[in-house]
């Protein structure tokens, strides 16, 4: 199952890929994610989310899309994951 | 979504069977990126790689891939780019696939400055095997091997490549993504031999057995212990102990050998003719 995206919800989580690492729940600079009862991503908060596409670029399993992300910074890979968090 | 990473992926194989928060996929997903940039097409890409759970990557790529045996994908590489020179030939290993077993074909491959780009997955054991150290685990690291700590010092394989005269060498970590997929592209653009060293986490043995905690910790220790080139420059051997430096080291412009070779065809085909 993926989880629908809309203007509001511009992360998409690929369900069956996901393996619950953590990790885009960790490095998100706004927390708009958490782990769902069964350890894997599920979107929070999307109305916090700044389409920075960090946890789209951390995920080790493709298992994340952020939809019309608006950082070209990372598109042209600028940028490191500690700078994003700050 | 900025670069469509699906394109390049084979979906009917995914999942992937790397396990949870293993670092190889944000290596891969650096590398992917990468290549959308850089919009190759997929015909004019080929995946080389040896063995080990780094080495599974091409599988799920959708390009010319070819998956060898442990230790020789720069020679698979080297006869594929002296047949196909304006293929761009990509090799994704890991650091027992390069640095132990394939040693010897990574120093010639840089030394003939093959046109091709290699990423060395660097999770500082044989996560594939069980977690044998590797001549990339740091000294004083635990491994299945080296149940009382490895006693063997590390090679530098960016200095290594640099020295057998590669023409681009640069390091990063899982924790500097974006630079990884910076490096990457500048490898690829590079004529001749070009080398990055991926510095990634194998939660499951290497970070087990060396107490490393989650994979978002191991992340986060990487970004904790790594300094830029610029300010290792500064900074002495002591300082330096234990840290992770990364940057771009090296660039050169040393011929790259298929279009050397383009002459020996030439000069071969003049003295047929005569
Ligand atoms: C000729 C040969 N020797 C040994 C092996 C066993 N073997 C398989 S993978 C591997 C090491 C892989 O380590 P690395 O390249 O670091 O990849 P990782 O699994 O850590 O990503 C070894 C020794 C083999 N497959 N073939
Ligand atoms: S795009 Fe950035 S802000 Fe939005 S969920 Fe991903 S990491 Fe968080
Ligand atoms: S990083 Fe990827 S695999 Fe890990 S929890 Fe997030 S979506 Fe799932
Ligand atoms: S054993 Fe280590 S390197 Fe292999 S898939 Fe698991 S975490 Fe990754
Ligand atoms: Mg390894």
């Amino acid at each position: 199952m993926t989880s629908a995206a809309s203007p509001e919800v511009p992360v998409l989580v690929r369900h069956e890929w996901c393996k619950g690492c953590g990790i885009c729940i960790a490095m998100c600079p706004k927390k708009v994610l958490e782990a769902a009862p069964d350890g894997k991503a599920t979107v929070a908060r999307p109305e916090d989310c700044i389409k920075c596409e960090t946890c789209e670029i951390m995920c080790p399993d493709f298992a994340i899309r952020v939809v019309g992300g608006r950082s070209k910074g990372v598109a042209e890979g600028k940028g490191d994951v500690a700078g994003a968090r700050a | 979504m900025a670069v469509p990473v699906d394109n390049y992926l084979r979906n009917q194989f995914m999942p992937h069977m790397w396990c949870p928060g293993c670092g190889h996929g944000i290596v891969l997903g650096a590398v992917l990126r990468a290549i959308g940039r850089l919009d190759l097409p997929k015909d004019e890409v080929c995946i080389v790689s040896g063995i080990g759970c780094a080495s599974r990557a091409p599988g799920y790529l959708d390009f010319n891939t070819v998956h060898t045996t442990h230790g020789r994908a720069l020679a698979f590489a080297t006869g594929i780019k002296l047949a196909r020179p304006d293929l761009h030939v990509i090799v994704l290993t890991g650091d027992g696939d390069a640095s132990a077993i394939g040693g010897n074909h990574l120093i010639h491959a840089a030394r003939r400055n093959m046109g091709i780009t290699t990423v060395m997955f660097n999770n500082s054991i044989y996560g594939m095997t069980n977690g044998q150290y590797s001549p990339m685990t740091p000294k004083g690291r635990y491994a299945s091997t080296a149940p009382y700590g490895n006693v063997e010092r590390n090679f530098d394989m960016c200095e290594l490549v640099k020295a057998a005269g590669g023409n681009y060498v640069a390091r990063a970590t899982t924790a500097h993504a974006r630079q990884l997929s910076n490096y990457v592209e500048h490898a690829i653009q590079t004529q001749g031999f070009a080398f990055v060293e991926a510095v990634t986490q194998c939660p499951t043995y290497f970070g087990r057995r060396n107490k490393m905690g989650t994979p978002v910790d191991m992340i986060e220790w990487f970004r904790k212990n790594s300094v830029n080139a610029a300010a290792a420059a500064k900074l002495g051997p002591e300082e330096l102990d234990g840290k992770i430096v990364v940057g771009e080291f090296y660039r050169g412009d040393a011929p790259e050998y298929t279009q050397v070779y383009e002459e020996v065809i030439k000069r071969a085909k003049e003295a047929a003719a005569r």
